[in-house]
């Protein structure tokens, strides 16, 4: 295995009753990469990014991170072994004020409150929410929320970052500022993955795409190779699209 | 980072620091002025109803670092103070242990037990959990019943004897207990305001608003929910210990009755759970309150008392779900 590879699925199966959600999937994840999980609803992106991030124990496969197998490590664990992830609908702590949300994530590598305090700030400062700091969780507006998200998970100091439709149903504008915070996170040396069905954001953003289909992996590879891959066309659009 | 965000940045830890500072002055003068309140107050009733109203506000101080930090909502508190009461009474009456010795040895007890309820109850959420917790305490109520070792239905005397600091009894003079339940209370104030600051402290919180958020984020859930009921645990114990000392006579529904979970749990939700000093407020208005009713309505009467606390707690919740404190911190904008 070379080093230049941060996480592997193995053969990947998740069943819910009949339905096969992920099926053999074996994907890799490298160091330093903005990777796309992308496919329709229902392609099986949220049930892969689940077993990726400890939410949900597959059905068989395994998955493998930085060569030490996962596969039935719980969340927290993860995250302490330097995988983060944040979540679709955010969830941030509303009690607690922008700041203290943050540390909850520092704490992982800080044990005492003022040098946890004072990394969370840092971070807070770092997504541009450093303005924010003191105001209730639940006062922020939705992309703001975002964004505290990206630096509650910053702040446990990942080496992979797991983002859940992170750009989805923002604006335009929101979403060019969403990227450019993405391409920040990666520039500080943190591997991003992120899970998204609107594919002209992600293609802007990604190094490497991989797309999911019906629980299958069905594509992998550059942004340009995907848009013009005829599996995927398909796959998004249908057999008349083609046919026409 | 440019040199003066990071000075901004500078400051909003130290407008923290100075806040963590003036609630410390604030708690200092409180104190200090509680501490004064026997030089006014000579009527022994009115000692009475200001120790127990002490004694409430540091056990239900404890009950809030497990309901209302890491929320989890106990019913069955009273299981810890009976088992802080018959430690003390069962060690002092049959070993001669001092009660000092007694009240840890019930805290520690409470805190293992705590722990050991905590594998199994702690995999139930929010309405279950409490269930569970009420049903617990009434099986330990039921079997304090039936030993025989730790007095039955009978109870438990403490003989008569010398007025003492040792063996923490005062027949002539109540400013003894006084002193030593606000020492209890400034112990679990101290205890909470260490916490709230601490990486437990946050991460109770983070379990209480939101567990798989918490999870993910290197938050270990189920250990943190187990720290904070052994530290309210053993607290909660230690003022069933000071209590049976207080007393002089327990018997199993005198300390273990579902009555005392109830007003253990309810200062600190009228006080505005969560908070350092929700409980101890919620203990002034209704532990008096509850006094007051039963002396002037007759002591048999004892249904009125709990009429009012559903009054007051339906109150509280359809105008201020956050507590009675919020009143005071709405102005400053933070939060207590």
């Amino acid at each position: 295995m070379s080093s230049k590879i941060l996480l592997q699925t193995l053969n990947v199966t998740q069943r819910f009753g009949g339905l096969v959600a992920n099926s053999d999937v074996s994907v890799s994840i490298r160091r330093g990469e903005i990777l796309g999980l992308i496919g329709p609803n229902g392609a099986g992106k949220s049930t892969l990014f689940a077993a990726i991030s400890g939410a949900r124990v597959p059905t068989s496969g395994s998955i493998v991170f930085e060569g030490e197998d996962i596969t039935r490590m719980p969340a927290a664990e993860r995250c302490r072994l330097g995988i983060a992830r944040t979540f679709q609908v955010p969830r941030s702590f509303d009690s607690m004020s922008v700041a203290e949300n943050v540390m909850i994530g520092a704490f992982v590598r800080h044990a005492n409150a003022t040098r946890a305090r004072a990394a969370a700030l840092e971070v807070l400062d770092y997504v541009g929410l450093d303005g924010r700091a003191d105001a209730t969780a639940g006062q922020l507006t939705p992309p703001e929320k975002r964004r505290l998200e990206v630096a509650r998970a910053i702040a446990t100091e990942p080496k992979l970052l797991l983002l859940d439709e992170v750009l989805t149903g923002l604006t335009p504008s929101e979403a060019r500022l969403g990227m450019d915070l993405v391409r920040k996170v990666r520039d500080r040396g943190i591997t991003v993955v992120m899970v998204e069905h609107v594919m002209e954001i992600v293609m802007q953003l990604v190094d490497r795409a991989i797309v999911l289909n019906l629980g299958k992996l069905l594509a992998e590879g550059s942004p340009a190779d995907i848009v013009r891959n005829e599996d995927v066309i398909t796959a998004y659009l249908g057999d008349r699209h083609r046919a026409a | 980072m440019s040199d003066a965000t990071l000075s901004s940045l500078k400051l909003s830890g130290d407008a923290f620091l100075a806040k963590r500072r003036r609630q410390l002055m604030v708690a200092a003068a409180v104190f200090a002025a509680v501490a004064c309140l026997p030089l006014g107050i000579g009527d022994v009733y009115l000692q009475n109803v200001l120790i127990l109203t002490l004694l409430y506000a540091a056990v239900s101080q404890s009950w809030n670092i497990l309901g209302g930090y890491c929320g989890q909502i106990s019913l069955g508190h009273a299981l810890y103070f009976g088992i802080g009461a018959y430690a003390a009474s069962v060690l002092f009456v049959n070993y001669d242990i001092v009660p000092w010795f007694g009240m840890v040895v019930g805290g520690v007890l409470s805190a293992a037990l705590a722990v050991a309820l905590g594998f199994m109850t702690f995999r139930l959420k929010g309405h279950y959990f409490a269930i569970a917790t009420l049903v617990i305490a009434e099986i330990g109520l039921v079997l304090v019943h039936n030993w025989d070792f730790v007095g039955g239905a009978l109870g438990i005397q403490w003989p008569f004897g010398a007025d003492s600091i040792w063996t923490l009894q005062f027949a002539r003079d109540k400013v003894p207990y006084f002193y030593f339940a606000l020492g209890l209370l400034v112990v679990v104030w101290l205890v909470t305001y260490v916490i709230e600051n601490s990486r437990w402290g946050f991460w109770w919180r983070a379990v209480k608003d939101d567990p798989e958020a918490a999870e993910s984020l290197g938050v270990e859930v189920f250990r943190s929910k187990l720290a904070a009921a052994a530290v309210s645990a053993f607290f909660t114990a230690v003022g069933g210990g000071f209590y049976a000392a207080f007393v002089s006579y327990i018997d199993p529904e005198s300390v273990m009755s579902f009555r005392f979970s109830l007003l253990f749990a309810l200062p600190a939700v009228l006080g505005g759970i969560g908070t350092l000093w929700g409980a101890p407020l919620g203990a002034a208005i209704l532990i008096p309150l509850t006094e007051i009713t039963r002396s002037y309505l007759g002591g048999s009467g004892s249904g009125l008392d709990l009429i009012i606390y559903g009054a007051l707690i339906m109150a509280v919740a359809l105008a201020k779900p956050e507590g009675l404190l919020s009143l005071f911190t709405r102005k400053s904008g933070g939060k207590a």
